[in-house]
């Protein structure tokens, strides 16, 4: 089910600007990898280059490959409706569709295209996206109330369940604890360790403990200042980044989070 | 961006906040009296109006069905004022009716395509010709539908009638003039379609960019993530859109006036000449000869068409009202 994705020598433009610069990296099926960096510095850009969802920003295109399985996403014959069919998002804040019930939500997805489903099909699929994103136990007696009258991390795992109803390789997770409180974190935070066994997830996270805590390999971005583009500056096991990284500006970031973080946020305002 | 605003100083409980106090309450309260002014000015107005029309109207109200048909020319014997009125307003409705159904869907696709699919410089050009098109007095458009669009027409309303004739509204005879409710609904639909796509298109940009993407991210296409995000969204806004023409199809007076041949008929043969009318039309065709109490049945049928669309605004409102729990800001 999950897949491996190699970028290569990958430049990201919104119009003349370049964003992210040169970035290759190798992102291992069923495992976790964490995008760190200081606000601005191009890894929710680059995040969504691996689902072509960049490109919805007019003006937006990329140079260089990404490649799923040896498949370029970028190639002439590739939709990028299939690309995103196979490549599941989960955003920042928690966007279920707030005129759908739950039972909508999670069958949006499938529904497109005019896929047919028939009505048992439905309901076990339903079951087993809810059960797969720990939410079945807190909704199974409200499927017909509306999405969006769940608490926020409720919200999220049921944008979760929704991703994970169409059957994804990848799952990308664009910071998707920032809006939610230290238990919903948790309750994701678990969620993951456990679909790592089945998916590729990709997660932005500014919270560097939970980076730490869930992912098998980080990679770190930075941006030299304003105005220039974001880089990968190094990627590795977790564990090593932590602890040992190679890096000078690595080992500045996470060793004093809160001091870096806050100027680089600073100036990435001022841009 | 480095200014640094310190905030307010805090005011100490107990103690009056002095500074700036006299001045602000000059602004304050002139503000407040030419707000109030202006929301009890509207209320006034309307109060005016709603006033005179039933005064005016109440010696029609008040007289016998012998007095009225003495007085107003075309009034048939023995008819209450109420079945006097009723043909007038089932053609109001008919005509008004028509021109939403035609306008409605045209409106929307407009203003799905410039708010999702035109490039951004071509849906800026067509934004301003769609408001353009309220800016055309109904005189032309009058002009217009008797010239232009009658002729032009006619075929369409034949090849109706010969393929759907068995339909009530296609039923034969077509008028050859082409002075029918059907060439005036058309009319119609153009002239309350700048509102429509107004008002759809803001709905419709208002769609909270969180949802077109989290559509797009489940691999919709664009159209899947208009159905999906953006129409059940929008659908309330549009309905009350289309209240709000439905309201300005319910008054329009001129272009009516100058295309339709009229009648007073309950009647659905909209490809026919003779056979309905509207109120407006009615009262502005009528009203130079009219004198003593068919003057006051005029405004009686003014009342009508009054109360009719204040119910139509409200309902508008009500619907507007409704959406809140939709909106989807959560």
């Amino acid at each position: 089910m999950a897949q491996r994705i190699d970028v290569k020598d990958l430049n990201i433009y919104y119009g003349d600007f370049l964003a992210v610069q040169d970035v290759s990296m190798t992102i291992d099926p069923q495992s976790v990898t964490a995008f760190i960096g200081p606000s601005g510095c191009g890894k929710s850009t680059f995040l969504r280059t691996l689902n072509r969802m960049h490109e919805v920003i007019p003006g937006a295109r990329v140079e260089g490959t990404v490649e799923m399985e040896g498949v370029d996403l970028y190639g002439d014959d590739i939709d990028p409706v299939a690309v995103r069919r196979n490549v599941g998002m989960v955003f920042q804040r928690p966007n279920p569709f707030p005129t759908m019930s739950i039972r909508d939500n999670v069958l949006a997805g499938v529904r497109l295209n005019n896929r047919r489903i028939s009505k048992s099909a439905a309901e076990e699929l339903v079951e087993a996206s809810l059960r797969g994103a720990n939410l079945w136990n807190e909704v199974k007696d409200r499927l017909d109330r509306p999405g969006s009258g769940l608490s926020g991390g409720q919200q999220q795992r049921l944008c979760i369940a929704r991703a994970i109803a169409v059957k994804p390789q990848v799952l990308l997770m664009d910071e998707p604890c920032s809006a939610l409180d230290p238990i919903s974190t948790l309750a994701i935070e678990d969620l993951i360790g456990e679909l790592k066994q089945d998916y590729t997830i990709v997660i932005v996270t500014h919270n560097m403990q939970q980076a730490a805590r869930v992912s098998d390999r980080t990679a770190f971005f930075n941006i030299a200042g304003t105005g220039k583009p974001g880089r990968l500056i190094e990627m590795n096991e977790t564990s090593t980044i932590f602890s040992t990284p190679a890096e000078q500006a690595t080992e500045d970031y996470v060793s004093a989070p809160f001091l870096v973080r806050a100027s680089q946020d600073v100036a990435a305002v001022g841009t | 961006m480095t200014t640094t605003v310190s905030p307010p100083p805090e005011r100490a409980p107990g103690r009056p906040r002095r500074r700036g106090r006299t001045t602000d309450r000059g602004f304050n309260r002139a503000f407040r009296w030419i707000a109030v002014g202006a929301g009890v000015l509207i209320l006034a107005v309307l109060a005016a109006v709603a006033v005179f029309l039933l005064q005016q109207a109440w010696p029609a109200l008040t007289a016998g069905s012998d007095e009225l048909a003495a007085s107003v020319p075309r009034y048939p014997d023995d008819t209450s004022l109420l079945e006097y009125v009723g043909p007038l307003v089932f053609g109001t409705l008919l005509a008004a009716a028509l021109a939403l159904a035609l306008a409605t869907p045209v409106a929307m696709g407009i203003a799905l395509f410039i708010s999702h699919y035109a490039p951004p410089r071509l849906s800026q050009v067509l934004g301003y010709l769609v408001d353009l098109l309220a800016a055309v007095p109904s005189v032309i458009y009058g002009l217009w539908g008797i010239f232009v669009l009658g002729p032009a027409a006619l075929p369409v309303w034949e090849w109706l009638n010969s393929w759907f004739g068995w339909f009530p509204l296609f039923a034969g005879p077509v008028s050859p003039t082409s002075r029918v409710l059907a060439t005036v609904a058309v009319v119609l639909a153009v002239m309350i379609l700048p509102i429509i796509t107004a008002v759809a298109r803001e709905v419709f940009l208002q769609t909270p960019k969180l949802h077109e993407e989290a559509a797009l991210a489940l691999g919709a296409t664009r159209w899947e993530m208009v159905r999906t995000a953006v129409l059940p969204f929008g659908r309330s806004g549009v309905i009350s859109a289309a209240m709000l023409g439905l309201g300005r199809a319910l008054g329009e007076t001129m272009a009516v006036l100058m295309i339709l041949s009229p009648g007073f008929l309950y009647s659905f043969k909209i490809l026919d000449s003779s056979q309905q009318q509207t109120i407006a039309a009615y009262i502005a065709l009528d009203f130079p000869e009219a004198s003593g109490l068919a003057v006051n049945t005029l405004i009686a049928t003014g009342l009508v068409l009054f109360v009719i669309t204040l119910a139509v605004n409200m309902g508008a409102r009500a619907i507007v009202a409704r959406r809140k729990e939709f909106s989807g800001a959560n």
